[in-house]
């Protein structure tokens, strides 16, 4: 009657912190593929425009940001025009607070639903990675039209063709950092919400610390240290860099970058995974 | 004998009472000093039984406790306990909402659990996304889901709406379809929490049945958990009582039930009457026994709807009564007479009473609405009314919702009035 008995699942007290079950979530693809659809179809509807509303936000951002910083302020953007400049500042950026924002209320948006079912939690934050993918791809062309139009009318614009190979690896290190830092402050913020303050404006201060409304040509030498620390600036700077011939690029930046975000996104989902278990218990 | 699918051992889970604030962060910062100098969670010996109506002196509290037992495979098994025993933690933790503090749980095979239905539901999504988003969050692939999904509609009965946003639906079609996902659930493990409580009577009949098919002839583990006792007899094939946290009974559904019933109330129902129920006593008789017998002369706790019963009484008279008067009453559970009946010729007399041990029998001729219910008996002096012994609410019985050849069972879940008349219905068209 005591026979060994092969189980299918054991469960313990403890999560072993170091085991990200990957399996598991490619178990749940298809609910993967279901909340990216369920996100990006619920956003338009009862609109009247639908999926236009995702071209206009990039377009009255951009022009604000024309109006303020380079007509009011007269911020440089040093030989590119500053629609294009802003522009290509603000596609990817807008990927990397949008993942940051949606994932960094994971467990406080969905304890109703975390409450009632099992699935692998990491399934919400990756359909939220997938489906804002899919709003940049969007921006994307918006950006890539706005381009090959100032490419044939501008002679400025000397775009670094043979690296063009780099852009989706510029997205990936963008997605890792918005997961990394939205699913560490959403983990962390499950018993005391004292970070949730962070988010907001935290994201804010964020990007006036990256280059996006300025060029780093007129950052002062001994900020630019600064400025690169941060992960995201290199990024961006590396975007323009490609695109529009324009803004610096070092292969050391890129890479402090994809291994800041590598490392990050390792240590947010340990952080993750311990917590999972037991939050409904503090939410 | 078939083999073990769910295995528990000292399963315990402790919860912090209180708001979290600055004060828990001590304790958080507390716990993580001891756990590097290696020792063990000083806030895990703390905490006492799970009685909410007492004051604790301890913040930190086990909601369940030392729980261990195994479900084998295609058992039914039905959880029952009092609001706040644990039973929705112990059905949170199987199905993996929150994890145990204490303890073990191995399980094979895939479990779905029913814990409210409708859970992720999106108000903005189609009856006909929404099946697909759903049974994806419950587990299914978007496979099963399409060879499913005709059923599903069906059994939920809302084709016509299935592709109008689910905001738009009445609360019935919303449960409906929400159910209609859950019960065609392909795991091996089910698990449901109450879900039998919404949707009209129709709807409620089809959900057991579908809950009994399930179970019988698919041969599927289901874990249940209910207040309808009527639904856990007639589904489960064994119980487990919970109480405070811990498990109070393990086995027999029946014996679950009327422990579940009876618990609280200091009485063993054997049908001796003890002195606590006991109000008043002169001391020239004494009322010793008193118990329900069935139709087939067994004695029960537990009749079926309608079923014919007698109250049998034992009576010690001990010095000669010239003018005895006895009654007895029926009364439900919170003590309000429900029928009334006196011995004697026209139920009206007195009669003499020798000292020694007389034997009573009441037969009754009344269906008793499937509630609960419990016997006051009274001796007196029938020339001033003076008491000689007076009992109230010993022997506690039920009457169940099922009749005893399953014909003509008591419908709804709502139980009104005690007694069923007997009735002429005349109707006629004006």
């Amino acid at each position: 009657m005591t026979k060994q008995q092969q189980w299918d699942l054991v469960i313990k007290p403890q999560n072993r912190w170091y085991k990200i079950d990957i399996a598991s979530i490619w178990k749940y693809r298809d609910l993967l593929f279901l909340l990216v659809r369920r996100d990006f179809v619920s956003v338009y509807k009862q609109t009247i425009l639908g999926p236009v509303w995702f071209f206009l936000q990039p377009i009255i951002t951009t022009l604000t940001f024309t109006i303020i910083f380079g007509n009011l302020a007269k911020i440089s953007t040093d030989t590119v025009p500053p629609v294009l400049f802003y522009l290509s500042g603000i596609t990817l950026w807008t990927y990397f607070a949008d993942c940051l924002n949606k994932t960094s209320n994971t467990f406080v948006a969905n304890a109703a639903v975390f409450g009632k079912v099992y699935f692998p939690r990491l399934v919400i934050p990756i359909s939220v990675l997938i489906s804002n993918l899919i709003k940049l791809a969007i921006q994307v062309v918006l950006f890539f039209g706005v381009w090959i139009y100032y490419l044939n009318t501008n002679s400025t614009i000397h775009p670094h063709w043979s690296m063009l190979w780099l852009f989706p690896i510029l997205v990936l290190i963008m997605a890792g950092l918005g997961l990394g830092f939205g699913i560490l402050i959403s983990s962390l913020t499950t018993k005391y919400r004292d970070f949730t303050f962070l988010v907001g404006f935290g994201i804010q201060l964020l990007m006036y610390a990256s280059p996006i409304v300025y060029p780093m040509t007129i950052v002062p030498e001994k900020f630019k240290l600064f400025i690169l620390l941060n992960p995201v600036s290199s990024v961006i700077e590396s975007f323009k860099y490609i695109f529009l011939g324009n803004g610096y690029f070092s292969w050391a930046a890129l890479c402090y970058s994809g291994i800041f975000m590598l490392v990050l996104v390792i240590i947010s989902i340990m952080q993750f995974n311990r917590v999972e278990k037991t939050f409904m218990d503090n939410v | 004998m078939s083999e073990a699918v769910i295995k528990i051992e000292n399963l315990g889970k402790q919860y912090r009472l209180g708001q979290i604030g600055t004060g828990t962060f001590s304790h958080d910062v507390n716990r993580w000093w001891y756990k590097i100098r290696g020792k063990e969670d000083p806030y895990l010996k703390v905490g006492e039984e799970n009685d909410r109506s007492k004051k604790g002196s301890s913040d930190f509290v086990w909601a369940l406790k030392d729980i261990s037992f195994e479900v084998n495979q295609g058992d039914v098994l039905g959880i029952v306990g009092k609001n706040g025993a644990g039973k929705s933690t112990l059905l949170k933790i199987l199905s993996r909402v929150t994890g145990p503090t204490t303890g073990e749980m191995k399980v094979k095979g895939r479990i779905a659990s029913l814990l409210e239905v409708g859970t992720g539901f999106h108000p903005d999504l189609t009856g006909r996304e929404n099946i697909f988003l759903n049974g994806a969050i419950l587990g299914m692939t978007k496979k099963e889901i399409l060879k499913k999904f005709d059923e599903i509609v069906d059994f939920s009965g809302v084709e016509r709406y299935i592709d109008t946003p689910v905001k738009r639906y009445s609360s019935g079609m919303y449960v409906r379809l929400a159910f209609g996902v859950a019960a065609h659930l392909e795991s091996e493990i089910l698990i449901l929490d109450e879900v039998l409580s919404v949707g009209d009577a129709d709807f409620q009949k089809k959900c057991l049945s579908k809950v009994g098919a399930v179970a019988g002839k698919e041969g599927r583990t289901v874990l249940f958990v209910s207040h309808n006792m009527a639904a856990i007899k007639s589904l489960c094939t064994k119980g487990i009582l919970l109480k405070n946290g811990l498990v109070n009974y393990e086995g027999d559904v029946q014996k679950t039930i009327d422990k579940y019933f009876f618990d609280g109330k200091d009485f063993d129902n054997s049908g001796i009457i003890s002195d606590d129920v006991r109000v008043f006593n002169s001391g020239e008789a004494k009322f010793t026994s008193a118990f329900v017998i069935d139709d087939d002369e067994r004695q029960t706790d537990e009749l079926y709807f309608k079923q014919k019963f007698k109250i049998k009484i034992t009576l010690e008279v001990y010095s000669k009564i010239e003018d005895a008067g006895i009654w007895i009453c029926l009364v439900n559970s919170n003590g309000e007479q429900v029928t009334f009946s006196a011995e004697g010729k026209n139920n009206y007399e007195s009669r003499i009473l020798e000292p020694g041990t007389y034997d009573f029998e009441v037969e009754y001729d009344i269906h008793l609405m499937p509630k609960k219910y419990s016997i006051n008996l009274s001796i007196f002096h029938f020339k001033n009314g003076a008491s000689i012994d007076l009992v109230e609410g010993t022997y506690y019985f039920s009457v169940t919702s099922l009749t005893k050849n399953k014909e003509g069972d008591y419908p709804w879940n709502m139980v009104m009035g005690y007694v069923e008349p007997t009735t002429n219905w005349k109707i006629k068209k004006i």
